[in-house]
């Protein structure tokens, strides 16, 4: 708090050694998040890809401590959120907000949006009604809703792309530095999918906002990060530079992902065979050592004793492989 | 195309209404096309295009409430599927033309084993015993890909994997060797590699079978990968359709070349603004007068916002777009 | 949402607001007092000697006994699944929202009641605390917690789990902030649905205990009682059992009827979300 030079050269946010596990049947556990590692810099766009059942949505959670992680440190600005009282969690909470899948479904069908909206005025502030509709109507305005048209209506009378904007607008109210994003354009149409992308894009440089945008589209995830993450089975496997990740991935998984992108070129389809071999292993029972070596092309004897930790194979390209693809390879 | 090819699929002014608030909404207006063995078209589109619609309306599915209005015509294999009893209907779906749908989760019984559900079909519409119909079944299993199909027999949908179980319902659309194939968005609840794999597997198919198939999804690059023809439709109305190299190389339709812009590509440098396509898709009660793109049009004219422009080939046959003024015919970039 | 509603759906509607207006004005109506004994017309068939609707065993005015019974049916079909819903609401929405021990807990309790006989438990309770108009509504909406309790809890487990949930959560919204204003709205308009299916219940199980005499004490009139006393008499002069057995079908059946249709468009709405 004191230099405050200082804070300005520390990341926004820090992970550290995060570990999410759910209760399963017969005292087992789901290891959905397992020891995972990063940073976001200021103004900064994280973001985190992998395929469903990967954890990327219970990472989500444990940074917004809904609930608060089995173990390890979320640092937002220097406080560590997992450790912090309630109370002052509560306060805390207007820095960081999120955006949800389902836009329709984030809104309670018997509010009327601009209410919505003005909840986290309500909640975390106090703020009075005059000046809470105020400010929803100006926040309404800021991501392209017509406040006088739209602010009584119900969730369910806005179509997908309208509701996705009310839920910027809604993350936005108390001035959040993080904002946290689990699949914000997943369930849309890709005219308003564009749409949306625009006005994150445009409201994280308007607001100073740093995102950890987690998708599992690639390809919206080179539009909008500075940095990409690569999660797979609970873990991270790749962290990198957009540019760098897209034009070389090291790791086999990665790899692997950018393959199964369509292109559209019929003449030359897809490659013959599995992409990846065999089954998502289930997160009850994770395979010993890399989490990846059942389907991994590359596995060797050592990759299942042997927990792979994240390296830095090049500047700011992490990986957790021991047999990487290193460039040119 | 060749002379010998027969037309296996014929849709001549086809529409369905839905009831709506006041009145009727056409959510499929007036649309034709052709199919033929061995050709798999695309149906490109977003929500509430009428792309699942149409492909309902083809099989004879129509949900409860929308109903076939016009003098529009389905033919399959020569027969007009609209005179048909439903009993023969019946016995054409599943047999004739099979269907793969998105959610394979609610188009298999969650109660019966996969090997049961298979045999069911195959016993009903081929009168196989049950021992023929298990090894068939197996048969089937290994040709989508499901390794150890013996054992896979036994197990419950719930038992398998989004990716197994999208397996088990073509295998299950294949099993009596129909020679259409409708897929409405098989890979959308699939994960990327998951999603690859399922369309290598639907292209391979098509190809060994010959069979007609027809691919609906939102995904244009999809269908780029995928089909030989793509149709672009575009509140109820198919907007433009051609041999899909051809239409990627000159898109002449406004909303095609905007549909195609507003998608990330893995190959632009990251933060590039998308393309995206302003205001809201129609709502189909209130449709505008002329083109029903024109108000989200860049291209939009006066003449645009008062005649609906047909759908019509002008310089090349096999080039059909519903636009008063197109892109140029020169190679968009 | 402008959907249309139909036949069955007025039809009941109408039955229904005549007969609350009808118990709400039987005081003024010009029509004997319930007690009055016409001792000259004993089981009287309908409209005989100016009873509109006949009289029963003892010579009182069917349809004036119809009228003032009105209030108990009503009363107690409306107050005990209000009793109900309160307490069925509230342990169901404790069940579903915090789930573990709390729900083990109250789900253990309400299988428990379940399958208690309700007979007995109705029985004692009435024998221990005394036939009263209160007694017997407090009863019987004991009696309707436990599937109010389930239908507040299956709603709430599925309501908890939405999105908007979370976003409430992740403003720092409590507990009791979250429950009362995110869940409560929510579950409160399945759970009314659900009350108009359980009136149609307690209106005849009113009946039911009439039947036995557990219902109000006599000379109060109450549909139940009149039916019970119609019993004696049933081959000579069945219409002092049948017609108030036919008031209390078309009452309940009403209420069943709008109940369904209200439901249908509560699931409606929901199936749009």
């Amino acid at each position: 708090m004191s230099d405050r030079s200082l804070q300005q050269n520390e990341p926004l946010l820090r992970v550290i050694d995060l570990l999410v596990e759910f209760p399963a049947v017969r005292g087992q556990k789901v290891h959905a998040v397992s020891g995972v590692n990063f940073s976001l810099a200021r103004g900064e766009t994280l973001g985190l890809v992998g395929e469903s059942g990967c954890g990327k949505s219970s990472l989500a959670r444990a940074i917004m401590q809904l609930p608060r992680p089995t173990s390890g440190r979320v640092i937002l600005d220097g406080e560590d959120l997992t450790t912090v009282d309630p109370v002052r969690l509560r306060i805390l909470r207007s820095r960081f907000q999120m955006i949800f899948q389902d836009p329709v479904a984030s809104f309670n069908p018997f509010r009327s949006v601009g209410e919505s909206i003005g909840a986290p005025l309500r909640t975390l502030w106090g703020v009075d009604e005059d000046e809470r509709t105020r400010r929803v109507r100006e926040m309404m305005e800021a991501v392209g809703l017509d406040s006088d048209q739209y602010y009584r209506r119900r969730p369910f009378q806005l179509s997908g792309g309208q509701c996705q904007r009310a839920g910027i607008a809604r993350a936005l109210m108390t001035e959040p530095r993080l904002l946290v994003c689990d699949e914000p354009v997943s369930s849309l149409d890709v005219s308003v999918q564009a749409q949306i992308i625009n006005l994150l894009r445009e409201v994280k440089g308007r607001y100073g906002l740093s995102m950890l945008f987690i998708s599992h589209d690639l390809g919206v995830v080179r539009n909008i990060s500075d940095r990409v993450a690569v999660m797979y089975l609970g873990r991270l496997c790749e962290v990198a530079p957009c540019a760098a990740l897209y034009a070389a991935p090291v790791h086999p998984y990665t790899n692997a992902l950018l393959a199964a992108i369509p292109r559209p070129d019929p003449e030359r389809p897809l490659p013959e065979g599995g992409f990846l071999p065999g089954e998502l292993p289930s997160a009850i029972e994770p395979p010993s050592g890399c989490r990846f070596r059942t389907r991994c092309p590359r596995a060797q004897a050592s990759c299942s004793e042997v927990q792979p930790e994240l390296r830095e194979i090049a500047p700011g390209h992490l990986v957790a492989c021991h047999y990487p693809l290193l460039f040119g390879s | 195309m060749t002379t010998t090819a027969q037309r296996l699929l014929v849709v001549e002014n086809l529409s369905v209404s839905l009831p709506a608030a006041r009145g009727e909404v056409r959510v499929v207006d007036r649309v034709s096309l052709s199919l033929e063995r061995g050709r798999t078209l695309a149906l490109v589109g977003e929500s509430g295009s009428g792309k699942s619609m149409l492909c309902r309306a083809i099989m004879g599915l129509l949900p409860g409430g929308a109903r076939r209005t016009g003098s529009g015509r389905v033919v399959f294999a020569g027969r007009d599927l609209g005179a048909l009893l439903e009993r023969e209907l019946n016995r054409i779906r599943g047999r004739e033309i099979g269907v793969v749908l998105q959610d394979p989760l609610s188009s298999l019984n969650p109660v019966l084993t996969i090997g049961r559900q298979i045999a069911e079909t195959l016993r009903y519409h081929l009168g196989f015993s049950s021992a023929r119909a298990r090894e068939r079944s197996i048969e089937l299993l290994r040709a989508v890909g499901i390794p150890r199909p013996e054992e896979r027999l036994a197990c419950h949908p719930h038992q398998l994997s989004g990716g197994m179980r999208q397996r088990v319902a073509i295998a299950m659309a294949l099993s009596c060797d129909p020679q259409l194939l409708i897929t409405d968005e098989p890979t959308t609840a699939l994960d990327v590699t998951i999603q690859a794999e399922i369309l290598n597997l639907l292209g391979r198919l098509q190809k060994e079978r010959n069979m007609a198939m027809i691919l609906v999804t939102h995904d244009l690059w999809v269908a780029a990968g995928m089909a030989h023809d793509t149709a672009v439709m575009y509140a109820g109305r198919i907007v433009e359709q051609a041999p899909t190299g051809e239409l990627f190389a000159r898109m002449r339709m406004p909303y095609t070349k905007a549909l195609f812009d507003a998608i990330p590509r893995v190959d632009d440098p990251p933060h590039t603004n998308l393309k995206a396509i302003g205001g809201t898709p129609p709502d189909l009660a209130a449709l505008p007068p002329g083109c029903r793109f024109a108000p989200r049009c860049p291209r939009v004219q006066t003449r645009c916002r008062a005649e609906e422009p047909p759908l019509v080939a002008n310089d090349r046959e096999d080039h059909r777009y519903a636009c008063w003024f197109p892109y140029p015919s020169e190679d968009s970039p | 949402m402008g959907r249309k509603r139909g036949a069955a759906f007025w039809l009941p509607l109408a039955w229904i607001t005549f007969v609350v207006l009808c118990a709400i004005s039987a005081s003024w109506l010009p029509v004997p007092s319930p007690d009055q004994i016409d001792w000259d017309n004993l089981a009287v068939k309908p409209g005989v000697a100016g009873h509109l609707l006949g009289t029963d065993t003892l010579g009182r005015d069917i349809a004036s006994r119809l009228l003032f019974g009105a209030r108990v049916s009503l009363i107690v079909g409306f107050l005990a699944p209000c009793i109900g819903l309160v307490l069925g609401c509230f342990a169901g929405v404790i069940a579903g929202f915090y789930r573990g021990l709390a729900e083990k807990l109250i789900v253990g309790a309400i299988d428990t009641f379940l399958a208690f006989p309700r007979l007995v438990f109705l029985l004692v309770f009435i024998f221990v605390l005394g036939a009263s108009l209160s007694n017997l509504t407090i009863a019987l909406g004991i009696l309707t917690a436990p599937s109010f309790a389930r239908v507040a809890r299956a709603n709430t487990i599925r309501f908890a789990g939405r999105e908007f949930v979370l976003a409430a959560k992740a403003i720092g919204a409590g507990d009791v902030a979250i429950i009362l204003r995110e869940i409560l709205p929510n579950v409160l308009a399945p759970m009314l649905v659900y009350m108009l299916l359980v009136m149609g219940f307690v209106i005849v199980a009113e009946g039911g205990l009439g039947f036995l005499g557990l219902s109000v004490p006599s000379p109060t009139p109450s549909w139940g009682g009149m039916i019970a006393e119609g019993r004696e008499a049933l081959d000579e002069t069945p219409h002092v059992s049948m017609i108030p057995t036919a008031v209390m079908f078309l009452t309940v059946l009403s209420v069943n009827l709008i109940g369904d249709r209200l439901r249908g468009q509560v699931d409606g709405r929901e199936s749009q979300l």
